[in-house]
Parts: structure tokens; C-alpha cells; sequence
């Protein structure tokens, strides 16, 4: 896995793009882990991971070091390594362009 | 991931906004979409290896770019006002081409084997024809935009930012859809400029409806900031100044109350222009971007308060500011290195040196990023106390007369400091004596003029003797490119003629 490839949910509508990713990194959401390409029927959402996605938000680990880019909203939330990534707080720097 | 995903997000988002609007058209992000996916089936079936653009803006530019990022091909827009023999020798570096827009200057200018040619209206009808409703973005691996260099020192590189060079930039800087719907961006800055190309991502993923102005004219210019009611604006400073001028000419003045946000770059700003453009823009937020076609855009920015307190500060060192490019952005590393590629300290003048994702420093030739991934840009400047980045122009515009190295920006603004200097340049001519002589041209203004005796007092008290020029001449005019770029080979030659 690495930076700028795609994932998507395997139990919702979730896609993220990857921004930062570590070694061994098992990225979820609604409580399965995410593929490349779903196949077939979704699976069930777990209740414990049904917060949602917002399209267009980051969504990263405690220390940073996990980053991913919801890219199409879904009823799952996400999670790294079975624990549950946090909304970043976009800090808006001013048009320059 | 490519960068047509910007696009597909705001259109997944909001399918009826509209995204853009040129000479009387509106389309949605939708439609903007839509006709992308239809460009990219052009440019797979005509087998091109870039997609050229020869036009001003247009619809067709967004189109194109995006059309092109889907299909996997590098978008090359054109400067279309070289000189037809500079030209020539760049689209055979393109071919095989899909070129879009002056179809008829390709035909005229030689063989067209290896280019497939539409002109802009046939190619948005095509690539609207052809949509494919269910195309996703790519992998986007490979490159998404290859620019020439204005090449105002030598011969144009081209330039490759990758997908995920751009990305990163956008991404990094922009939070998307958070434009409100009333907000519009008036980009006339052309296609070729990767300002023209930064303004029309970010535009799009913040959600910014787009305003096209295809030919840059003052007037029209602030008939359309204030009929299609502009929030946001990003002109280069020779732009600024027409609209200054213009400003102050008109009766009634245009209803300009909507525009919050002025960005400019591209180009040095005098602190007189920026000054003046404060007071008429009492309610504008000014913003000061930094960078480079390498750089994907932005690098560095001065933002709307930094403006203002710089504007109104009696501290000397806040004051200079306005002068400033401001602070690095916190996605992005910057240090000033001297000639031996050690870092400097505050104040002390050098080489800017940039790294991030954003930075892609690559060529098609080769790549000009060093073994841990640094950028040596070839600008020179250097860092105040509080981290404010100041440019003195050009590496290889730097003056050694006698072994001393001369920055060209501290003669030319203490030139600029006199009554009677409308511009100036100060450029090394060859010396016998010196290996380099400064040699400076002005441009007049008022009468009485400035005398020879003066303007070299001016420098002896302000800087050093070894400032003085040697050499000083008069014009009617100094010659710049169309996007403000002082061309200091042309000024060497005018002074090295004068003698």
C-alpha cells in the first residue's frame, strides 16, 4: 500500500484515498477491512464503526502517522489497525491561486 | 490517484453548481465532468502521446486538463504568443499531438503528421458527445502537466508535474467545498502559466465557481469582477498596475465591494504598486504568492493580515515585510544555501533550496533535485529573524564585479527610490577591469529628469561604492514578457548596444 492509491469500503459506499501510510497498516471501515475493488454483495456494517464518512474530510490516527482522504461518503467510519482514526482539523491557509 | 478526482469529488458533491463560466456560458461540475470523460475517449482514440493546448482560456483548458489526466496523457498547454519558429521546434517535441485550439497557425506552420487537430469548438462538442458516464479517476502514475519555462535566461526546459506533485499541492493547501455558492474566482492569468492551471484546481476543489477572462484588458477585467460579482481574484503585478490605472480613470468606479481576496504572483511587486492597491482596496485581503512552475505553485504566501500590518507599521523591520513573500508553507521545507551548499543564517543572502511532495524540480531531459530531494530553485533571497522570505531575483542574475557578488533588486530599489525613476534594471556587463561592471537602465518619469551624477550618489549613500554603476543608460521602456517577467538577456544586450 502506499500514498495516492485508492481503497474502498467492502460493508458501505466509503472510498478514501491514502495520504500517509506506515508499514503493516490494516485500514478498515464500518468494521471490515477496505480492498482494492468490491466484488460481489456488501458485507455487514458493524454498529461499532457506523459513524459515517464525509467526503472531503481527513481522517487520521493519534500520532499522525496514518492519513487518509475520504473521497466518496459511506454509512462505515474508519479505522487503522482496529482502532478508530479521528477527523483532522483542516487548518484553511488563504486562496494564493 | 490522477487529478481528475478534484473534479469527480465536486461533482459527486454538488452536480448542479456550477463550476465555470465563460463568455456567457455556465456549466456545472457535472457538465465540466461529464465532458471530461468524453475527452479522455478523444485523446485514447487519436493514439497522441500529449495533449497540446493552443488557445487562450476556455471552457476547453478545464476540459482538456482533466480529459487528459483520465486518459493518462500529459496535458502541454502552449504559449501561443511565441514566435512561430519557437513554436515550431516545441510541438515537435510533443509529437504525436492531439492539438487543441489554433488549428489553422499548426496547418500554416508545417507538417501535420503526428497531430491530430480540433479546434475548440469542435473539440468540447466532441468531447461532450462522447461522455462515459461511468469513468472513474486512474491510478494516475504518471505525468499531468508538462510546461515549457518562459526561458527568459535560456532556451525553454520542459517542465513535468506528476499527479501526485499536484495533488499533494491541492490537498495540502485547500479544504474541499469550503467556498461558500456565492463565491467566484476571476482567473485571467493564461492557460500556459501554472498559475492559470493552479487556479483551476484549486478552484474546483474548494468549490469556487470559475470567471474566464480568455485576454487580459483592465477594463473588462473590472466589468467582469463586478457583473459576475468576483469574491476572489489572482493577477501577476503588471496586471494590478493596468488595474490601478484603470481604477482611477473610470467614472462611474465599478462596484468592485464583493471582492474580498486579491492574489498576486509571477512577478516582482513594487512596494510603491502594493502600497497604493491597500488604500483603493480598503476591504480586499492581499495575499502574496510564491513559486514556481517546479514548485507546482505555491511555496510561500503573505497573507491578508500580514498585508495590513505591514502596510500600517512605523517598525522598520514589520514594514519591510510588505516586500516580503512571506512565510513557507507548513507542507513544504525551505532553507537559503550559500555557494557551497552549506545552510545560512538569518538575514544572510543565498540560494533558495525547497522540498516537499508539492516540489517536482523535474525536466524532461533530467531531474534538478539533488540526492536527499532538495530543489535548488536558481532564486536567490534570504530569511529575516521571523522566518519572512524575501527574493532578490535570479541566481544567475547576481552580479560579480571583482569577486563581489551584487544583487540586482538592491541597486534597482534604491533606483526606484528617486522622484524622477519610473523602472529599473541593473544588470553585469563584461569588464576587463572587473569580470562584470554594473550596469544600470532607466526608465524616466517628471520633469526634471534624474542626472547620471545623482542617481550614483544615490546608490554611493545608500549601499556601497562598489554598487555604483559603471554604466547607466535611459529608455523609453524596459522589456518584459507578458506575464511581467523582466528579460534581463534583452537589458544586457540594450546596454552592451548603448555604448
Amino acid at each position: 500500500m502506499k500514498p495516492g492509491m485508492k481503497l474502498k469500503s467492502a460493508v458501505c459506499d466509503t472510498e478514501v484515498m491514502v495520504i500517509k501510510v506506515a508499514p503493516a497498516t490494516v485500514f478498515s471501515c464500518g468494521g471490515a477491512p477496505m480492498v482494492d475493488d468490491r466484488a460481489g454483495d456488501k458485507g455487514a456494517l458493524d454498529a461499532a464503526f457506523s459513524g459515517g464518512t464525509q467526503i472531503g474530510k481527513r481522517y487520521t490516527d493519534a500520532e499522525g502517522s496514518l492519513e487518509l482522504l475520504c473521497i466518496k461518503a459511506g454509512a462505515g467510519s474508519l479505522a487503522a489497525n482496529g482502532t478508530a482514526l479521528q477527523l483532522k482539523d483542516a487548518k484553511p491557509l488563504p486562496a494564493s491561486d | 490517484m490522477d487529478i481528475s478526482l478534484l473534479l469527480k469529488m465536486a461533482a459527486d458533491c454538488e452536480p448542479e453548481r456550477i463550476g465555470l463560466t465563460c463568455e456567457g456560458r455556465a456549466w456545472s461540475f457535472t457538465e465540466l465532468w461529464a465532458a471530461a470523460t468524453g475527452a479522455a475517449r478523444l485523446i485514447e482514440e487519436s493514439g497522441c502521446s500529449h495533449v497540446a493546448l493552443l488557445d487562450t482560456s476556455s471552457e476547453a483548458a478545464s476540459i482538456a486538463l482533466f480529459g487528459a489526466a483520465l486518459a493518462g496523457v500529459p496535458y502541454c498547454p502552449l504559449n501561443y504568443r511565441l514566435a512561430d519558429e519557437d513554436l515550431v521546434g516545441l510541438l515537435a517535441r510533443l509529437q504525436p499531438a492531439l492539438v487543441i485550439g489554433d488549428v489553422a497557425r499548426v496547418r500554416r506552420l508545417g507538417p501535420a503528421d503526428g497531430f491530430t487537430l480540433l479546434a475548440r469548438a469542435d473539440f468540447v462538442r466532441k468531447a461532450e458527445a462522447a461522455a462515459d458516464a461511468g469513468r472513474e479517476p486512474g491510478a494516475g502514475e504518471g505525468i499531468a502537466v508538462q510546461l515549457f519555462t518562459s526561458g527568459t535566461t535560456a532556451a525553454p526546459k520542459a517542465a513535468i508535474l506528476r499527479h501526485a506533485n499536484l495533488l499533494s499541492y491541492i490537498l495540502g493547501t485547500i479544504d474541499f467545498g469550503s467556498a461558500d455558492p456565492s463565491e467566484a474566482a476571476l482567473v485571467s492569468v493564461p492557460p500556459y502559466h501554472i498559475a492559470g492551471i493552479a487556479a483551476l484546481l484549486s478552484s474546483i476543489y474548494s468549490m469556487r465557481r470559475i470567471i474566464l477572462l480568455p485576454a487580459f484588458d483592465p477594463e473588462e477585467w473590472l466589468r467582469l469582477a463586478s457583473d459576475e460579482r468576483a469574491t476572489n481574484a489572482f493577477v501577476v503585478p503588471t496586471m494590478l498596475a493596468r488595474i490601478v490605472e484603470a481604477l482611477n480613470r473610470l467614472d462611474p468606479a465599478p462596484n468592485l465591494s464583493r471582492l474580498r481576496a486579491i492574489a498576486y504572483g509571477g512577478g516582482r511587486m513594487p512596494v510603491e504598486l502594493i502600497d497604493r492597491a491597500l488604500e483603493l482596496f480598503p476591504n480586499t485581503g492581499f495575499t502574496n504568492a510564491y513559486g514556481l512552475t517546479e514548485t507546482s505553485s505555491t511555496i510561500a504566501l503573505l497573507g491578508p493580515d500580514e498585508h495590513r500590518a505591514a502596510h500600517q507599521a512605523s517598525d522598520p523591520a514589520v514594514r519591510a515585510r510588505l516586500g516580503s513573500v512571506g512565510k513557507p508553507l507548513p507542507s513544504i521545507e525551505l532553507e537559503i544555501r550559500d555557494d557551497e551548499g552549506h545552510v545560512v543564517s538569518a538575514g544572510a543572502p543565498g540560494e533558495i533550496y525547497v522540498r516537499g511532495p508539492q516540489v517536482s524540480g523535474e525536466y524532461r531531459e533530467r531531474s534538478a533535485l539533488t540526492s536527499d530531494g532538495w530543489f535548488p530553485t536558481r532564486d536567490a533571497g534570504y530569511l529575516d529573524d521571523e522566518g519572512y522570505l524575501f527574493l532578490s531575483g535570479r541566481a544567475d542574475d547576481v552580479i560579480v564585479r571583482g569577486g563581489e557578488n551584487i544583487s540586482p533588486g538592491e541597486i534597482e530599489d534604491v533606483l526606484m527610490s528617486h522622484p524622477a525613476v519610473a523602472d529599473a534594471a541593473a544588470v553585469g556587463i563584461p569588464s576587463s577591469e572587473w569580470g562584470e561592471a554594473v550596469a544600470v537602465a532607466i526608465v524616466s518619469k517628471g520633469e526634471p529628469s534624474s542626472t547620471d551624477e545623482e542617481l550614483r550618489e544615490l546608490i554611493r549613500v545608500r549601499l556601497r561604492s562598489s554598487r555604483v554603476p559603471e554604466r547607466i543608460a535611459r529608455f523609453e521602456a524596459l522589456p518584459y514578457n507578458e506575464m511581467g517577467k523582466l528579460l534581463r538577456r534583452e537589458v544586457k544586450r540594450m546596454l552592451q548596444e548603448n555604448c
